[in-house]
C-alpha cells in the first residue's frame, strides 16, 4: 500500500484497521504464539539433532549430496530472529506500547521514512529478507514433507507454491524501505 | 597410484581415538576400496601392527556390512557401497581421510567398525509379519498393481548399511526405517498390522537415540540403493494416522 505514494493515507487506514480489528487483535495473538512455539521448537530439535551425533565428523564434504540453505535452517532462523527482534521493536512494539498507555497509535507511515532514511538499517532490512527468502525456500516444500504430503502428482505444484512464494514476499517486503531510502516514495 | 591414508584407529569404545597417517604406495587403480586396505594391512601385520578394523562381507554390494566415511561421505564419492568403489575414483598422491559412521546410536567398536545393531533393534520391533499367512498363495490370487509392487520392492532393496545416517547432518535415521515400514504398508499382507508396527518401529528409533529428519536429502542422494524420500513421507502418513485411530497399542519403547 505504500507503493501507492499517497503519502500513506491508504497505508494509515489500513494499518488502523490491522491495529485495532478485534478479528486481526486475536490472529495476532495466534502469530505471535506461533513464532514463539516455532522458535523453541526449532532450537530444541537443534538440540536433539546435535546430540545424536557427539563426534564430529573430521571432513565434511555435503555440498554434492544436499543445498547449503537446507542444512542452514539453524543459521537463517537466528539471522530471522535477529531481524524481527530489530523489526518489532522499530514498529510493533512502541505502536503497541502507545495504544496501551494512551489508546493512541502512533504515525507508523512517518517513522517508516524516518528509519528507512538510514542506509544501515536499509542494509539490514534486505538481509533479513534474504535470509527469509533461502529459509522459506526449504521451510515450505519441508513442511509438506513433514507431514507425509508427498505425492507425485502434486510434489510439482508444491514446490512451484514453495518457490514462487519465497520469492515473491520477500521481495515484496524489501521494497519498502527501498522504496523509502530512494523516495521513490514520500 | 601412491595415497596417503588418514585413517581414524581406536583400540575399543572406552579408548579416545585418533588419526594416524599412512603412506600406502602399492595401489593399482584397479582394486576395490576394500582391497587397498587389505594390502595395507597385509604391510602393517609384517611389519608387527595392529591392522587397520574394518566391516566387510559379501564384497558384492548386497549384504549393507561395509561402511567407512571417505573423504567427507559416506561409502566414498560414488553412489555405491565401499567394497564397488575402486581406486580409479581417486587420484594418484591423493590424500584420503577414512572415518567411521558418526553416531550417537552407532557406538565406534574398533577403527572403523561401528555396531549398527540399533538398526536390527528396531527391526525387530515391528519389522516383520506375525500373522499367520498361510501357504504361498497362487500367483495374481492376491491382487496387486504393478506400480505398487515395484515400489514395495524398491523399499526392500534397503541393506541397512547405515549410509543414510552417516550422511544425514542430525544423524537420523529416517530413511532406513521408512523403507522397512514402506516395503509392509504397501502389500496387503502388511496391513492387519501397519499401525502397531509404525508406532513401534518409530518409537525404538527414538529410543535409539537417532536425530530428527530436517529433509536435506542428503540420505537420499548418498543412498547405494536409491531408496527415495518418499518413503519418509508414507512413514510420516502412517504414523499421523496411526496416532490419531489406533486405540488398542500402548507403545512401550522397550522393542518388545
Amino acid at each position: 500500500m505504500i507503493f501507492l505514494n499517497d503519502g500513506g493515507v491508504t497505508f494509515s487506514h489500513w494499518g488502523h484497521f490491522m491495529g485495532t480489528n478485534p478479528v486481526i487483535r486475536t490472529l495476532e495473538i495466534g502469530l505471535v504464539a506461533g513464532f514463539l512455539i516455532h522458535i523453541v521448537q526449532g532450537i530444541l530439535l537443534m538440540k536433539k539433532n546435535r546430540d545424536s551425533r557427539p563426534v564430529r565428523y573430521q571432513v565434511v564434504a555435503p555440498a554434492p549430496n544436499s543445498t547449503w540453505y537446507s542444512r542452514s535452517m539453524g543459521l537463517l532462523g537466528t539471522l530471522l530472529l535477529l531481524f524481527l527482534i530489530l523489526h518489532t521493536a522499530h514498529f510493533w512494539i512502541p505502536n503497541r506500547a502507545n495504544q496501551f498507555a494512551t489508546g493512541e497509535e502512533l504515525n507508523l507511515y512517518q517513522m517508516m521514512l524516518d528509519i528507512f532514511a538510514d542506509p544501515l538499517i536499509v542494509a539490514v532490512y534486505i538481509l533479513g529478507c534474504i535470509s527469509l527468502a533461502w529459509h522459506l525456500l526449504h521451510g515450505f516444500w519441508s513442511a509438506f514433507q513433514t507431514l507425509g504430503l508427498n505425492h507425485q502428482r502434486y510434489n510439482a505444484i508444491i514446490h512451484f507454491i514453495g518457490t514462487a512464494f519465497a520469492i515473491v514476499v520477500p521481495l515484496l517486503f524489501a521494497l519498502m524501505p527501498i522504496a523509502m531510502y530512494f523516495n521513490w516514495v514520500n | 597410484m601412491k595415497l596417503t591414508l588418514k585413517i581414524w584407529r581406536q583400540k575399543n569404545n572406552n579408548s579416545k581415538g585418533e588419526f594416524k597417517t599412512y603412506v600406502h604406495d602399492h595401489v593399482s587403480p584397479d582394486m576395490s576400496f576394500l582391497e587397498m586396505l587389505d594390502v595395507l594391512n597385509e604391510g602393517l601385520v609384517k611389519k608387527g601392527e595392529e591392522p587397520v578394523h574394518f566391516d566387510h562381507d559379501c564384497r558384492e554390494g548386497i549384504c549393507g556390512m561395509c561402511s567407512l566415511y571417505i573423504n567427507g561421505r559416506p561409502h566414498g564419492p560414488l553412489q555405491t557401497t565401499t567394497c564397488q568403489l575402486h581406486m580409479r575414483s581417486f587420484k594418484d598422491g591423493e590424500t584420503i581421510t577414512i572415518e567411521p559412521w558418526r553416531a550417537a546410536a552407532f557406538p565406534v567398536v574398533k577403527d572403523l567398525v561401528v555396531d549398527r545393531s540399533a538398526f536390527d533393534r528396531i527391526q525387530q520391533a515391528g519389522g516383520y509379519v506375525s500373522v499367520n499367512t498361510g501357504g504361498v498363495p497362487d500367483g495374481n490370487a492376491i491382487p496387486i498393481a504393478k506400480k505398487i509392487a515395484d515400489e514395495a520392492m524398491d523399499a526392500a532393496a534397503c541393506i541397512g548399511c547405515g549410509a543414510c545416517v552417516a550422511a544425514c547432518k542430525n544423524a537420523s535415521a529416517m530413511l532406513f526405517v521408512s523403507a522397512k515400514v514402506s516395503q509392509y504398508a504397501l502389500l496387503p499382507q502388511g496391513q492387519p498390522e501397519s499401525k502397531e508396527r509404525v508406532e513401534k518401529m518409530v518409537a525404538q528409533m527414538d529410543e535409539e537415540g537417532f536425530g530428527a529428519c530436517t529433509n536435506t536429502k542428503a540420505c537420499e542422494a548418498e543412498c547405494p540403493k536409491s531408496i527415495k524420500i518418499t518413503n519418509i513421507a508414507r512413514m510420516n502418513r502412517e504414523y499421523y494416522s496411526s496416532m490419531f485411530t489406533n486405540y488398542e497399542v500402548t507403545v512401550s519403547g522397550g522393542g518388545d
